[in-house]
């Protein structure tokens, strides 16, 4: 039975799946859930899929899995990931773990929050946010990009030393997701910017990301992408 | 000694690593460093120890290493006598994984907020914690304990199945921090008291080694509200 990995587009740790299962040429049978339709939120989805009701999940066999990180990680014990984008030398290992696991409460939480009160509460929920609210989710996330450009792309091309891994990868997608809102993370970062459009050339990086940038070409001329929540 | 240890016991990964490394028997050299004297701002800190100017942090030789999970899963690696605590079987390590890449934007998240809100910045600014934001993050901090309940030990004794592993000091050291306000994790939440309680016995007697002083303003704090 091959892998299933549920997923939607739009959540940035699916995308990063994503691509690294196809970079992988891992076999995996897609199963996309509508996020925006609340697909995740039923009792089949939390008794069928994954009690946690989010994605990306993936199912090998009878054993389930959330977790992107958790996910990336058993994958490259169980199926074939090269060398190059999960390391098997302990020390550069360690490099792209360390960036994996300050990301969640650095670049996920703080462009995560911003996308929450700016568009998916008002698209979706009926939200109003005024200027005076979304103004200091925008600058802390401002201020983390600061930093993570700082931090992981001022001595080193790549987030964990010279070479691309799974972190650039797990990055770039959290970047990319404040442009659904109209927020450029690249603007006034010519570091990140030139970093962020080198991991776009990789291979699936594009494609993966078609429907997002779709979506963000579509709310940048006015016209609304559709809730059905 | 090659192996360093940069930590505070009132930071909770500090305290976890702390656990897990006289746990394992793997032998380290003690760094404490006072975060309440701000020792990890200074610009020694930074060059010398860690740029992210955060605790924990590792120096194995000349190696350094910032991230207590990051530094688990190293330690796991390169110095791990026991594989009890962090499974090798796949698996089973997956569901360690799981946990610790699940807790940062739930337990830790919310913990940390309610916290610092409620303790640290009336200590820092001198000022009595803004009631509103205390009450609105204790409601999450609240919703997510009994989250993990649910989904964690509903129907197993530990984390990650029958047997006690790494999530569990990890969960317990980030559980007992909102004590220090006089919130009690487990009021109302018998199932979270037991576990608690096991963990605590499981890792003894370094899990109180570690939580003395954490103890002490616990002891302090409900004192204080009576």
């Amino acid at each position: 039975m091959a892998l299933k990995l549920y997923y939607d587009e739009l959540s940035q740790p699916s995308r990063a799946l994503l691509i690294i299962l196809k970079i992988s040429k891992i076999p995996f049978e897609t199963c996309p859930v509508k996020l925006r339709e609340g697909e995740h939120l039923s009792e089949e989805y939390k008794n069928e899929v994954s009690r946690f009701q989010k994605v990306p999940v993936i199912k090998d066999g009878d054993f389930t899995l959330t977790e992107s990180i958790a996910i990336l990680r058993y994958l490259s014990r169980e199926k074939q990931i090269s060398d190059q984008w999960y390391p098997k030398n302990s020390k550069a290992q360690a490099r792209v773990d360390e960036y994996l696991e300050w990301q969640h409460n650095n670049v996920r939480l703080l462009c995560s929050l911003y996308l929450r009160v700016k568009w998916i509460e008002p698209r979706f929920f009926g939200k109003e946010a005024s200027p005076k609210k979304i103004a200091p989710y925008e600058s802390r996330m401002a201020n983390c990009l600061d930093l993570f450009e700082e931090l992981w792309l001022s001595k080193t091309p790549y987030i964990a030393g010279d070479q691309i891994s799974a972190a650039d990868i797990w990055a770039a997608c959290e970047i990319e997701q404040p442009r659904l809102a109209g927020y450029d993370p690249e603007v006034g970062r010519p570091i990140l910017s030139k970093w962020l459009n080198k991991i776009r050339k990789i291979p699936y990086y594009e494609e993966v990301h078609s429907r997002f940038n779709k979506m963000v070409g579509l709310e940048a001329s006015g016209t609304q992408v559709k809730a059905k929540l | 000694m090659s192996l360093k240890l940069y930590y505070d016991l009132l930071s909770q990964p500090s305290r976890a690593l702390y656990i897990y490394l006289q746990v394992c028997k793997i032998p380290f050299e003690k760094c404490p460093v006072a975060l309440r004297k701000g020792e990890h701002l200074s610009e020694e800190f930074k060059k010398d120890i860690s740029r992210f100017q955060k605790v924990p942090v590792i120096k194995d030789g000349g190696f350094t290493l910032a991230e207590s999970i990051a530094i688990l899963r190293y330690l796991s690696r390169e110095k791990q006598f026991s594989n009890e605590w962090y499974p090798k079987d796949s698996k089973l390590q997956a569901q360690v994984d799981e946990y610790l890449e699940w807790q940062h934007n739930n337990i830790r998240t919310f913990g940390t907020l309610y916290f610092r809100t409620k303790w640290i910045q009336p200590l820092l600014t001198g000022e009595p914690p803004n009631a509103k934001k205390v009450a609105t993050y204790e409601k999450h901090l609240a919703e997510c304990l009994s989250s993990m309940e649910e989904l964690f030990l509903k129907d197993k004794p530990f984390i990650a199945g029958d047997k006690a592993t790494a999530a569990d000091i990890w969960a317990a050291c980030e559980i007992e921090q909102p004590r220090i306000t006089g919130f009690d994790p487990v009021a109302g939440r018998p199932v979270l008291s037991k576990w608690l309680n096991t963990v605590r016995k499981t890792f003894s007697p370094y899990y109180e080694e570690a939580h003395l002083i954490l103890n002490k303003l616990v002891a302090k704090a409900n004192a204080e509200t009576k």
